[in-house]
This record gives structure tokens, C-alpha cells and sequence, in this order.
């Protein structure tokens, strides 16, 4: 049975970019513990001679000739920029 | 006259015959929504403008150039993205959000001349069997307005069902399509993996997503297949495979049909209304020439698990690209660029979301990768086997699509796990990968109950043609909702 603490669930959240409060790890915590021990049932299965499938169909490689093309239009990218100056998006600073 | 009740056949001979304009029906579609959408709150978004000028175009085209959907009206799921038209996911985090280019299956349902009326609500990202994991409103069920109309294309079968518009388009990752049809008594496809572009759904699970149809009649659901299907190379997981005609499949022979009905499908926890209406589905299906057996499964049981690892782990790695910085919502509070990617992301997902985000992250990380994504990976092998070994010996396999019909609103939202339960019987299918259908089969306490049909890879019209032979033998389909009562259009 996996434990999973709120410290865990902070760390998670962390890597996953997720700001979350103390009440909301601990309440993660309660449920991601639950579904973990769900998954569980997985372990009733021996899987070692089993290779995985990432993917039903047979996959082939893609690739298309290397030659140059108009990208997106940049007036219309920054449509949907909340904010921009000079053909830039901005963002807060990155360095402190 | 009302067109809720039409047919593709019967709605294109309104317009070949000039008794409505391409736009008229438009407009109608419009009145309807208008007068059912405030109960039933199945759209987020309406382009009437953008369709009344789409109409005026079409009307040019001349009648022997139009195939059998030209000028009919559509609604998109909302995380299928439409240039012009904003597109959210149903998420905060894309409030907004207006793309600059369409998806492939939006440009091919325009190049068929069908008129996109507006998007569908749906849960947050597709995450979701209720509909209530929108972040702006939920969807209602219009055969009982108090209970959920399924998830996640929710919003999608209920305006079919409310006789809002013939034709929608879904995703399906879990059961998103299959599950919304059943509870809302509509057929819903879900095609092979690959048989459909997926350039331009917003990804939830990459390796489970598929985009389908959603409508009133099997033979409409085979129309818009045709329109929808094909090899796209602005997709790498687009298969390059023929595309038959779907509609010519529904030959109404099923003789010497075999089927697998698998006993885990009618295992405890699966409704005895839900069995039954499925034992007598396979009566219907006897009587016009098929054969049946019971099958195993084996793996069934381990499916649920397998799936939420998976398809949590491919979402926290697919939503990683919400930050913010290109389109969408935009924290307010933010010093650097980690707080601003952090609270970003936090006020613009909602619970569902952060939740399937670290159940991936955490199966992902290092110490648990072998445990829980890799044991998943080699799990689903596992479950894809069942069903090479069972398509060895059945044309179909034929189960229940949901173990009930559609629950209450509010009824299981705290508890995640019972949530999950509920695509029990949908999920095996999306990853085996293979195509399955639900069809109306009959009602429980007056709601619709869905009878799922399973096909072999790339044979959907297997399962059309057997869906087809059942819907003609029966009257399910022919039922209306609850909401429809005293409406005009």
C-alpha cells in the first residue's frame, strides 16, 4: 500500500508547476493515496515477459523532406497574446 | 415543422426540393437552441453569423455537386479547435482563446458543406464521465434534466438528443462518446485509433483520444464517418488506410454473424437493467440470422487501473503547455516566471485537471515509472491480446456501454474512484484501440440505456451493419426526452 504524504504531494505539484496550499496537499494526498492503492490490483499480474504497448498501431517514422515553408503569421499568433510590444510576447522577468 | 426528429436523408430533401433554404434550416437549428439550450446548456459558444454567411455560400453550390450532408448543421465539441471561433476545452485556463487555424475534421465537415452552428460543453480537458468538470456550467440531460448527460462529450450528445442540431462531433478517450450517447439515448461512434485525424483536438491522452461522431440514426453516424475518416499527414498517429464507404456497409445481412459476449461485461457492479436489455438486444440480433457465445475477457478487470495510469500520465506531459504565455489565461499574481507559470496554471485548472496532472507526474517520476506507467504499458499488451484472441473467432463482441443509466447531478462528484467506475466497459476498447459503437436499447426509470457493439480493427462497418440491422428492428431510437415536450421548433 503506497503512503503518500502531503510533503510528496507538494513535490509533485512542484514538478508539475501547480501551485497548491497546505489544505489542498493534504486533501491530494487523501485522494491520490486512494487511487494509487487502486492501481494496485496491477501487481496481481506477472508482467515480465509482457513488452509494453505505447501504441496500438505499428508506428513508422515520419519524416518529411527537409525543405523551407511559411510559418505562422506572427500578427496572428499575437492575437492571443495577452500582452506584447514590438512583435514580442512579454513575460515577468526570468532572471531575479 | 419541426426538424428535431429528421434524418440526414430526410433533411437534405427539404432543401433539394427548396421547401428551406440552406439557411432557413440553419435558423432553425438557431430557434431551437434558443428555446431548449437555457434547460439543457449543452453549447458554450454560437457562430450564427459565421454560419448565416457560410449558408449564403453554400446555396451557390449546385444540387448535383452536393453530397448527403451539404447544408446541414453541426456542433463541435469544444476542445476540437474552430478558426474564429473561441475554443476552451471547457477550461479556465483557454478562456479566450481564439484559433487561427481549424482542426482537419473541422475543415473536412466545411468541405462536405455542413454549417457549424456553435462548440459543446464538455469536461475540462475531457476529463470526466458527468459533464460537471466544466468550468463554466454544466450540461443537463434532457431526458431528465436532473441528471447528468455523461462525459466527456456531455455537451455533444445532449444536443442531439434535445433535437438542437442532427450531427455533432465528439473525442473519445475513455468512453467520452460511447457513454454521453448512452445516457442521453443518441448513437456514438468511436472509430479505430487512427482512422481519424487528431490535428487540432486539444490532446488529453495521446495514445487513446479519437475523435467521433455523434447522432440521431446509425446510417447519419456512417455519413459523417465518411466525412471525418482518413489518412491526414499533419497527424504522425493517422493511419494510411482506405477508407470504405460506411454508409453502403448497412446492408441490413447479418447472417452467419458471430458474436462474443464477454461474461466480465455482465459482472456484478453491471446494472440488471443494463444486462437485460442487453440479453434482449441479442435476441433481436438472433432472430435476424446472428449467432452468439459467451466469452472471457480476462483481463477486464485490470482495465480501470491501467487506463487512469496512462491516460494521466499522457495528460500531465499534454497539458504541460498551458503556461500561459501564448494564448489563454494569464495569472494576475506573479513576481517571476516559476510563480507565473505556478499560480497560471493553478486558477486556470480545475480540480479533475490538477488532480489526473499528479496522479501522471507522480506515476512518471522517477522511483515509480517501472511500477506504475511501465506496468501499465505492459498491462494494456495484456488487454489488447484479449481482444486479437477473441477477433480470431467473433466478427462483433456485444456488451452493456455503462453499467447504469445516467445518474444524478451532484451524485458522485467527491468520490473520484466510484466516478472512474462508471467507463468500466468503454475503456478496454480505447486501449485495445479498436472501434465501437453505442445505440439506444432501452430505458431504465424512463432513461435511455446504450448497447455497445465492438469491432475489429479498421471494420466499422461491421459494426454499423450490425447496429443498423438492430436499430431497424426496434423503436428505442424513435423515442423522445422529457425536454422536448411542449417545444415548437
Amino acid at each position: 500500500m503506497a503512503k503518500i504524504t502531503k510533503d510528496e504531494v507538494i513535490e509533485v505539484a512542484h514538478l508539475a508547476r501547480l501551485a497548491i496550499t497546505d489544505e489542498e496537499a493534504v486533501h491530494f494526498a487523501d485522494q491520490l493515496e486512494a487511487i494509487t492503492n487502486a492501481m494496485e490490483l496491477l501487481n496481481e499480474l506477472d508482467t515480465e515477459n509482457v513488452e509494453p504497448t505505447t501504441h496500438v498501431l505499428e508506428m513508422v517514422n515520419v519524416l518529411r523532406e527537409d525543405k523551407a515553408a511559411p510559418g505562422l503569421d506572427r500578427e496572428l499568433v499575437l492575437k492571443n497574446v495577452k500582452e506584447h510590444e514590438a512583435g514580442q510576447i512579454k513575460v515577468p522577468t526570468i532572471l531575479d | 415543422m419541426s426538424l428535431a426528429d429528421k434524418t440526414a436523408a430526410e433533411l437534405q430533401k427539404l432543401i433539394h426540393t427548396k421547401e428551406l433554404t440552406i439557411a432557413e434550416m440553419a435558423e432553425k437549428a438557431f430557434d431551437r437552441i434558443e428555446e431548449l439550450d437555457s434547460k439543457v446548456d449543452a453549447f458554450l459558444a454560437l457562430d450564427k453569423e459565421g454560419a448565416m454567411e457560410q449558408a449564403a455560400k453554400l446555396e451557390e453550390t449546385p444540387i448535383a455537386e452536393r453530397g448527403p450532408l451539404f447544408g446541414l448543421p453541426i456542433g463541435i465539441k469544444d476542445n476540437i479547435v474552430t478558426e474564429g471561433i473561441e475554443t476552451t476545452a471547457s477550461s479556465r485556463i483557454l478562456t479566450g482563446f481564439n484559433p487561427i487555424y481549424n482542426a482537419t475534421v473541422v475543415e473536412k465537415v466545411k468541405a462536405a458543406g455542413m454549417v457549424i452552428v456553435g462548440k459543446l460543453n464538455m469536461d475540462e480537458f475531457a476529463m470526466g464521465s458527468s459533464n460537471e468538470n466544466s468550468y463554466y456550467k454544466n450540461t443537463k440531460n434532457p431526458w431528465n434534466l436532473e441528471t447528468v448527460p455523461g462525459g466527456s462529450s456531455g455537451g455533444s450528445a445532449a444536443a442531439v438528443a434535445a433535437g438542437e442540431v442532427p450531427f455533432t462531433l465528439g473525442s473519445d478517450t475513455g468512453g467520452s462518446i460511447r457513454q454521453p450517447a448512452a445516457f442521453c439515448g443518441v448513437v456514438g461512434m468511436k472509430p479505430t485509433y487512427g482512422r481519424v485525424s487528431r490535428f487540432g483536438l486539444i490532446a488529453y491522452a495521446s495514445s487513446l483520444d479519437q475523435v467521433g461522431p455523434i447522432t440521431r440514426t446509425v446510417k447519419d453516424n456512417a455519413l459523417l464517418l465518411n466525412t471525418i475518416a482518413g489518412h491526414d499527414e499533419k497527424d504522425s498517429t493517422s493511419a494510411n488506410v482506405e477508407v470504405p464507404d460506411f454508409a453502403a456497409a448497412l446492408t441490413g445481412d447479418i447472417k452467419g454473424l458471430r458474436i462474443g459476449v464477454p461474461k466480465e461485461y455482465f459482472a456484478e457492479g453491471v446494472g440488471e437493467a443494463a444486462k437485460q436489455a442487453v440479453r434482449d438486444a441479442l435476441k433481436v440480433l438472433e432472430e435476424k440470422g446472428a449467432t452468439w457465445e459467451e466469452i472471457s475477457l480476462p483481463h477486464s478487470k485490470y482495465a480501470l487501473a491501467t487506463y487512469y495510469l496512462i491516460a494521466s500520465s499522457e495528460a500531465s506531459s499534454n497539458l504541460s503547455r498551458f503556461d500561459g504565455i501564448r494564448y489563454g489565461y494569464r495569472t494576475e499574481k506573479a513576481g517571476n516566471l516559476l510563480e507565473f507559470y505556478m499560480n497560471t496554471r493553478s486558477e486556470g485548472f480545475g480540480d479533475e485537471v490538477k488532480r489526473r496532472i499528479m496522479l501522471g507526474t507522480y506515476a512518471l517520476s522517477s522511483g515509480y515509472y517501472d511500477a506504475y506507467y511501465k506496468k501499465a504499458q505492459k498491462v494494456r499488451t495484456l488487454i489488447k491480446q484479449d481482444f486479437d484472441k477473441a477477433f480470431e473467432k467473433y466478427d462483433v463482441i456485444i456488451g452493456p456501454t455503462t453499467p447504469t443509466p445516467a445518474f444524478k447531478i451532484g451524485e458522485k462528484i467527491d468520490d473520484p474512484l466510484t466516478m472512474y467506475a462508471n467507463d468500466i466497459l468503454t475503456i478496454p476498447v480505447n486501449l485495445a484501440g479498436v472501434p465501437a459503437i453505442s445505440i439506444p436499447c432501452g430505458f431504465e426509470n424512463g432513461l435511455p440505456l446504450g448497447l455497445q457493439i465492438i469491432g475489429k480493427y479498421f471494420d466499422e462497418e461491421t459494426v454499423y451493419r450490425v447496429a443498423d440491422v438492430f436499430e431497424q428492428a426496434t423503436d428505442f431510437h424513435k423515442k423522445t426526452p422529457q425536454v422536448w415536450e411542449g417545444a415548437a421548433q
